[in-house]
């Protein structure tokens, strides 16, 4: 196993699980809470009792950023699982059944692949309010096609193995066929693939709440936190610095990850 | 190839038709309106205010006369410009946007493959490394860092470059890096990927055997043939220049097409938004067939 003699990919991994377990204890680890006010100590810089500085408001940065990456590791992860479970299932089919069934499925498939995604994102936000099921939906309603080409085109070369033949030759039912015979061969493919989506999913999140059509408060998530931040760059630069690095590095780590098992 | 040519651009214009539909739809259906303010109007004046607009009549006759006035290249007046038509926004703001992409593009294909052929040539040396490290980390950078870093750092801090507004060329510099970043990091990365393949075909091999330098190796015959994945990449390209226009343009005061269109979004300026989409969908989908042109032009196992 290759990722295990990787440091670097260890290092990510830890680093996931940090933030991972920071955000799901949030309240245990941080005596602030996330809106609390504090007009006496705003804009300060780091220190001990507030180890990222506060914001304009007085409220601490740290707290903000722990809180903030319940949203969007939460919106990450649950927009490529649906993403997943949804291409999944198309492209299995798809791939299985051949004839009109793929060529109807992948027909679409392709057109949904052509639509500028990121402009259909912001119509179903403004659709379905900005808010958290919004930017679910709007993350996940074009992720799937890549997902469904990748298990389409697995599912073809795996359907013509001669192991696949001898199941089907002893009678077992296709759909046990496809769930208990191909898609456990899949699932280093579908768990390299899940490495590359989560932080794209993370990144075009924080992207839409930065420009101001993505989440909006009282949702917090770190896109929201630097686009709070960036107003007050000029003078109190560490409101952007902290939320964008803490997302770079999150970002960098899963691709580390990523590249870590593919080796 | 002239069927093929034909071919494709029919098959875009339902794509093209089906996005400005659901716009249209999904825009309008969705809450909040144009003209909703904090003070309650008397009924009398948003009556009116509504009229104007055609607000009041069936969402299928606004569409069908949306159509109508497509025919001959009216997108209609925008609401929150007063006395602007939505093609006068269009053709003042696009100029902008376009040089902002363009100079992106330019500078992006141009460092990519520069630091992406270095970096294979010197695989798993120290400099393949350094830029592997910088082509990664460009991957993940949000945009709105890299932004922030370069504003602190060559605004604020040394004060060479204006943080904003889009007057003289000095004030390009920092949105066309910007933007430029992530597009090269892609094709960095994938120009150093295609060309550690091509270095160990056999032609390469042939063609250091033969007593060609290894410049001559590296630009006559390894850059060409690894240009060829790269160029696939103009499609996903475009549409990274179209979304990272939205961000650098507020972001840097830009009066381009992006700005205008995240304010539209926000503020429910229906015609405005449906322009700028339509104008959005052309430019995505003829890239593509741009990307699908070159890529059979380059590569004779592509046929078309």
């Amino acid at each position: 196993m290759g990722f295990l003699k990787n440091r670097v990919a260890i290092l990510s991994f830890g680093f996931i699980a940090l933030i991972a377990l920071l955000a799901i204890f949030a309240p245990w680890i941080t005596h602030y809470s996330y809106e609390e006010q504090n007009i006496l100590e705003r804009l300060q810089g780091p220190s001990l009792q507030h180890w990222m500085g506060t914001d304009t408001l007085g409220r601490d940065l740290f707290s903000r950023i722990i809180y903030g990456a319940r949203m969007s590791l939460a919106v990450g992860i649950i927009t490529t699982l649906a993403a997943l479970v949804i291409g999944t299932c198309v492209g299995a089919l798809a791939g299985y059944r051949g004839g009109w069934v793929d060529d109807l499925l992948m027909r679409f498939v392709d057109m949904i692949y052509i639509f500028p995604s990121v402009l259909l994102a912001i119509l179903v936000m403004i659709f379905l309010g900005r808010g958290f099921t919004g930017i679910l939906v709007a993350l996940s309603i074009t992720a799937w096609v890549t997902q469904a080409r990748l298990v389409r085109g697995q599912m073809i070369q795996i359907r013509e193995l001669p192991y696949i033949e001898a199941a089907r030759a002893v009678g077992v039912s296709p759909l046990r066929l496809i769930t208990r015979h191909i898609l456990p061969n899949l699932i280093g493919t579908i768990i390299v693939s899940m490495t590359i989506q989560i932080p794209t999913q993370i990144m075009s999140e924080s992207f839409l709440s930065f420009i101001g059509l993505g989440l909006q408060p009282p949702y917090s998530s770190w896109g929201t936190l630097a686009q709070e931040g960036f107003r007050a760059m000029q003078s109190y630069p560490h409101l952007i610095l902290f939320p964008g690095s803490v997302l770079f590095v999150t970002l960098l780590a899963f691709h580390f990850v990523g590249e870590g098992l593919q080796t | 190839m002239a069927g093929y040519l034909l071919r494709r651009i029919l098959s875009a214009v339902p794509t093209l038709f089906l996005l400005v539909t659901l716009t249209f739809f999904l825009l309008r259906l969705a809450p909040g309106g144009p003209f909703d303010s904090d003070q309650a109007w008397p009924p009398e004046i948003q009556a009116h205010i509504l009229h104007k607009y055609e607000l009041d009549r069936p969402l299928s006759v606004q569409f069908v006369h949306w159509l109508q006035g497509l025919k001959n290249a009216d997108l209609g007046e925008s609401f929150q410009y007063l006395d602007r038509s939505v093609t006068e926004i269009v053709g003042q703001t696009l100029p902008n946007s376009l040089l902002l992409g363009g100079g992106a593009l330019v500078l992006s294909i141009l460092f990519g493959i520069i630091l992406g052929s270095l970096s294979a040539w010197k695989h798993s040396g120290v400099l393949d490394r350094v830029i592997s490290m910088i082509l990664v980390s460009g991957l993940s950078l949000p945009s709105y860092l890299l932004a922030s870093l370069l504003i602190l750092i060559f605004s604020l801090w040394l004060n060479w470059l204006p943080p904003a507004l889009w007057e003289s060329p000095v004030s390009m510099v920092l949105p066309v890096i910007t933007l430029a970043w992530r597009p090269m990091a892609m094709i960095g990365s994938l120009t150093r990927r295609s060309m550690i393949e091509t270095f160990k075909a056999d032609y390469i091999r042939t063609a250091y055997g033969k007593g060609l330098a290894p410049v001559q190796v590296i630009f006559k015959h390894a850059l060409k043939n690894s240009l060829i994945p790269v160029i696939s990449l103009l499609g996903p390209i475009a549409a990274n220049l179209v979304t990272g226009s939205f961000l650098v343009e507020s972001v840097f005061q830009i009066p381009g097409i992006g700005k205008y269109f995240v304010q539209a979004v926000i503020n429910r300026d229906y015609p405005l938004v449906m322009g700028i989409t339509l104008v959005y969908g052309v430019i995505l989908l003829s890239s593509n067939l741009m990307t699908d042109l070159l890529s059979a032009w380059a590569d004779p196992r592509i046929r078309i």
